[in-house]
């Protein structure tokens, strides 16, 4: 896809303001499967980080315990200066303050893409419907697809669904976005409208977690890549550092199956 | 595309030990606690389930088994059941099913020749198990029914072999039953496939009379069938021509089941791909070819699952005729009570005849999800 | 996707019409064949059947027509809706059968539906004690014929002792081989008003909530509905019982001689029936009611929490607009055939349509006619419920690409 290299998006990173999410000694387990393994991790505001590693690596969960769909059972994860508890309380704040995009983008069926939008800042936000409505149509244009507005999902082609979900996750306001896997489940030629739009959104200064294999994109963007491996970070760095220079042989493996697919 | 995990299973990564997970996560303990215990309304319905369960079962193990009486005295051929209306109430009769076990079962016929009918029992469940199995599943089952129907037809009439011949007015019990249920399949199945098929006909004249067909029979109760098999059935046919009943009810039950038969078969044909009508056109096949070769194998096996749903429900649906009067094995169930000597012990009998129908039943549902689990699986792949 | 008025493909007045063949090979020929072979050899029986039932009717001098309905039935009936006396005619027995018939229907629904979704969320509880008792009652209720049920049910409901030794589990509650006693008052004009007001309160209750709703939608603040509710729905109906001077007599059974006096009877039929009826249905709809929450994707949930909603809103707005397009079609065709095996009333004594009309068929020996009238109230009320459940079955079907 990003064979070409194109020009790097400036980062908007801030290490004077305090962290947006911090993970602590971090373990989880699916049984007795131990999927994540101390896993220490510090992301600024601003910060554009990229996850990737192989399957079943675990990067998938890590981004889901941060919003909490998964729940893990050691360690801290503090977001955006609330740690993670078992409070009902911290847990709305924390979903109001990340936005997520997920790998088969999950929209709801049975609403037009403008009531995707609007359903969570009307009832989560508490905002006028109008309010909610022109906001929506604001990110629509964003992810440049106002004129879909009214049709229902099923309408829709996989990469215009996953905008869609882009759009539907900014509606909250959100200062964190997270993205699980957002191009995986897409055709060729529509992976790259997804990625352009996760792009413009890298300009402006949102803090992104970002699970992909889009190395391209990678490179653009992110101002760190993390590689994870059997459940632990095996190597984090700046894409350049990662990409040219890998200093694992896990790295170093999987790097050379991911060019191979491509 | 990034499979990297070449060996499969995520052995340990040198440099990080692999815990084990917290105790608190894993064991019957944690288990009990996740399953039983989570919070305090599910504590709360845990106890009162096990308390209601507890206290149920003491009390049907003491009214089927501790206080139950198990057979009474004959005199001169007359029950003495003393000894049952004692304990009624507090106790199961169960002496009702030991003296009235070869009625219920099999009806008026002559007592010396049970064996007859009991083996035909036996050939039925041979024929159920034969067909439930999968390296069956071709056109052998044809002569294997075709042949095992025979058999069990010239075993309950007799008259050739050196078989006493018994007229079908003298049959009764289990036997009616799973005749019934079985040549009510056999011949509504065909009937059901050919509904079905012209139900997604193109020409409009079949089309036509094939829903109305089904929607027709769909829209009415059975006992409305019945009924019309019992009383109005003599009405159709030329004077002098009789039917006798139970095959008049036979063919009402036939028509009633291939009318819900046909439209589990429309679903199977719906969900094939269109792609397999294209490839047999493609081909160059009739229709009958195309129907016969591709599309039927795969749509039936497409919905087995229901199919199986749907001859439970025939066989349960059997039980209807009791209110025509045929002598199946609820109605022989409900005859065995209305010996004065024995009127007020239904429960005993029913339970009796709830547990065939159930082992019966539930073999056939149990079949279903197994064999539903194990397409799926296939079909996953 | 090109949607311009001008598309030439668009101007076109069609292909041009094939002339027909008269040839074998000519497929619509060989359609037209076999429409007029099959239709000819169904319409051949149709009348051969019609034949022979015009000359049995005339050889064993059976009247036929409807002419008997005006006639006086003699029938006695147990319980009705409407006054009825067996000097009443047919088609008052008959419309007494069809009200037995939707009243034990209508409530069979409404008590079916509540069982079978409860065990049906029961069977997908994390409670592993609830959720196996749930899925054992599916299980072994439905392996067993309703027949058998019903007869069961009767059975235990007649060997009750009679009303001298009647069972009195709460105070005016009697249990007995005649049926249930229940409590009640003396209806009067102002309880029909307190009705009126109750199912006025709801109307305006839903009118509020869409009022509040705009509100809501207009600055945002979300607004407690349900404190107007309760004094919509129970207040109103208080407020007009107490305008008409609150009358209230209560009626309670007593025992008389032989037989109770006063309160309003359960007959042991329609006891039976309801029994039966309620928990064989709810052992199909659980399994419909499990099929359709476990049919909305594990994402659907996830998605809707990212977003930050609470679990009772994802489940009212998220998943139970999708779970209820896959339990519709199922839980009408359970409706439909819990209406249909009411007719096994007949096995027990409950006076329905095809009891009455079974009763009349054989009084007047017209069994054609009998039969008709049977199949046709079945028809109309099948006809009207798959319709209904049709339309809103479109209304709600998703749109997909």
């Amino acid at each position: 896809m990003g064979e070409t290299m194109e020009a790097p998006v400036a980062s908007a990173m801030r290490t004077d303001a305090p962290p947006a999410i911090r993970l602590e000694g971090v373990n989880k387990w699916f049984g007795a499967l131990h999927v994540l393994r101390d896993i220490n991790m510090t992301v600024a505001t601003g910060e554009r980080v990229v996850v990737c590693g192989p399957s079943g690596s675990g990067k998938s969960t890590m981004i889901r315990c941060i919003n909490r769909l998964e729940q893990h059972q050691e360690g801290r994860i503090v977001v955006d200066n609330i740690e993670l508890s078992d409070d009902l309380r911290s847990l709305d704040a924390i979903r109001r303050e990340v936005g997520m995009v997920f790998q088969s983008f999950n929209l709801f069926p049975h609403l037009t893409v403008l009531e995707n939008c609007t359903l969570a800042p009307i009832w989560v936000r508490r905002m006028p419907k109008k309010e909610a409505e022109a906001l929506a149509m604001e990110y629509l244009e964003r992810v440049r697809i106002p004129e879909q507005a009214a049709k229902y999902p099923g309408q829709l082609s996989g990469g215009q669904q996953q905008r869609v979900a882009i759009a539907r996750a900014l509606c909250m306001k959100p200062k964190i976005m997270l993205f699980d896997e957002p191009t995986s489940a897409l055709d060729p030629e529509m992976i790259k409208e997804v990625l352009d739009t996760m792009v413009m959104l890298a300009g402006t200064g949102m803090t992104m977690i970002c699970v992909t294999h889009e190395m391209g994109f990678a490179r653009q963007v992110a101002d760190r890549v993390v590689f994870m491996d059997r459940g632990e970070i095996v190597e984090s760095g700046e894409p350049e550092a990662i990409f040219s220079n890998p200093q694992t042989d896990r790295l170093k493996l999987f790097l050379s199956q991911i060019l191979r697919g491509h | 595309m990034s499979d990297i995990a070449a060996g499969g299973v995520p052995a340990p990564a040198p440099g990080a030990a692999s815990r084990r997970a917290p105790i608190i996560t894993t064991g019957p303990v944690a288990w009990v606690r996740a399953n039983l215990f989570n919070n305090w309304l599910s504590t709360a319905v845990t106890l009162l389930l096990a308390y209601l369960i507890v206290r149920w079962t003491l009390g049907f193990i003491d009214w089927a088994f501790v206080n139950a009486v198990w057979s009474v005295p004959i005199v001169n051929g007359q029950a003495q059941t003393a000894a049952c209306r004692e304990i009624k109430g507090v106790g199961a009769c169960w002496a009702v099913v030991t003296e009235k076990h070869r009625f219920i079962l099999f009806g008026t016929y002559p007592f010396d020749e049970h064996w007859r009918p009991a083996l035909v029992c036996l050939l039925f469940v041979a024929l159920y198990v034969v067909s439930a199995m999968r390296r069956f599943w071709s056109w052998v089952l044809v002569p294997i029914w075709i042949g095992t129907l025979t058999l069990i037809g010239v075993l309950m009439w007799g008259g050739i072999l050196g078989l006493t011949y018994v007229p079908q007015e003298r049959w009764g019990g289990l036997p009616i039953t799973l005749i019934l249920a079985t040549f009510g399949l056999a011949f509504a199945f065909p009937l059901a496939v050919l509904v079905a098929l012209g139900r997604r006909s193109r020409l409009p004249a079949i089309k036509m009379l094939c829903i109305l067909y089904v929607e027709l029979i769909r829209g009415v109760p059975l006992i409305s069938l019945l009924f019309m098999a019992s009383v109005m059935f003599p009405l159709f046919l030329p004077e002098g021509m009789n039917i006798d009943k139970l095959l008049r009810a036979q063919v009402a039950m036939i028509l009633f089941a291939a009318a819900y038969l046909a439209e589990v078969v429309r679903g199977g044909l719906q969900a094939l791909p269109k792609g397999q009508y294209e490839a047999a056109d493609a081909l160059g096949l009739s229709y009958w070819q195309k129907t016969g070769f591709i599309i039927l194998p795969q749509a039936l096996r497409l919905v087995i699952p229901p199919l199986v749903n749907t001859f439970i429900g025939f066989f349960k649906d059997t039980s209807l005729v009791l209110i025509i009067g045929i002598f199946d094995l609820l109605t022989a169930g409900k005859t065995a009570i209305v010996e004065p000597a024995w009127q007020g012990f239904g429960v005993e009998v029913y339970v009796t005849i709830g547990v065939i129908y159930l082992v019966f039943c539930f073999a056939m549902s149990k079949y279903s999800q197994d064999l539903e689990r194990d397409l799926n699986a296939h079909r996953r792949r | 996707m090109s949607s311009s008025a001008t598309d030439p493909r668009l101007a076109g007045a069609g292909p041009p019409k094939r002339p027909l063949r008269l040839s074998w090979s000519d497929e619509r020929v060989r359609g037209i064949v076999w429409q007029v072979l099959v239709v000819g050899i169904v319409l051949f029986i149709g009348w051969w059947l019609w034949s022979n039932t015009v000359h049995n009717l005339e050889v064993r001098r059976i009247a036929t027509g409807f002419g008997f309905l005006d006639r006086e039935a003699g029938l006695p009936i147990g319980e009705s809706l409407i006054p009825y006396e067996p000097t009443d005619t047919y088609l008052t027995a008959l419309t007494v059968g069809v009200l037995n018939t939707l009243k034990v229907a209508i409530i069979g629904i409404v008590l079916a539906t509540i069982l079978g979704t409860v065990v049906g969320i029961a069977r997908l509880s994390k409670n592993w004690l609830l959720s196996k008792i749930a899925g054992f009652y599916v299980e072994v209720i439905r392996d067993l014929p309703l027949l058998l049920q019903l007869l069961f049910w009767y059975t235990i409901l007649q060997a009750l002792p009679g009303p001298r030794q009647a069972i009195n589990p709460i105070e005016g509650v009697f249990l007995s081989n005649r049926g249930m006693k229940l409590p009640f008052i003396e209806w009067t004009a102002a309880h029909w008003w307190a009705l009126l007001a109750m199912v006025a309160g709801i109307g305006l209750t839903v009118l509020y909530a869409r009022v509040m709703r705009a509100r809501q939608y207009a600055d945002g603040q979300p607004r407690k509905v349900w404190p107007a509710a309760i004094a919509l729905i129970l207040g109103l109906p208080l407020a007009v019982w107490a305008a008409f001077g609150a009358p209230f007599t209560p009626d309670i059974p007593a025992l008389r001689g032989f037989n109770f006096r006063g309160g309003i009877t359960v007959s042991p039929e329609f006891f039976a029936l309801l029994i039966g009826l309620v928990t064989y249905t709810a052992g199909f709809i659980a399994e419909v009611v499990r099929a359709g929450i476990l049919s909305v994707s594990q994402g659907q949930w996830e998605a809707a929490e990212a977003l930050g909603m609470r679990r009772g809103e994802i489940l009212r707005k998220i998943v139970m607009p999708q779970a209820l397009r896959v339990i519709i079609p199922p839980l009408t065709s359970n409706y439909l055939n819990l209406t249909k095996n009411s007719s096994l009333a007949v096995a027990i004594g409950y006076q329905d349509i095809v009891s009455i009309a079974n009763t009349t068929l054989n009084q007047t020996g017209q069994a054609i006619e009998g039969i008709a009238i049977i199949m046709l109230v079945y028809l109309t009320i099948s006809l009207s419920i798959s319709l209904f459940m049709n339309w809103y079955n479109s209304k709600i079907a998703l749109v997909e690409r």
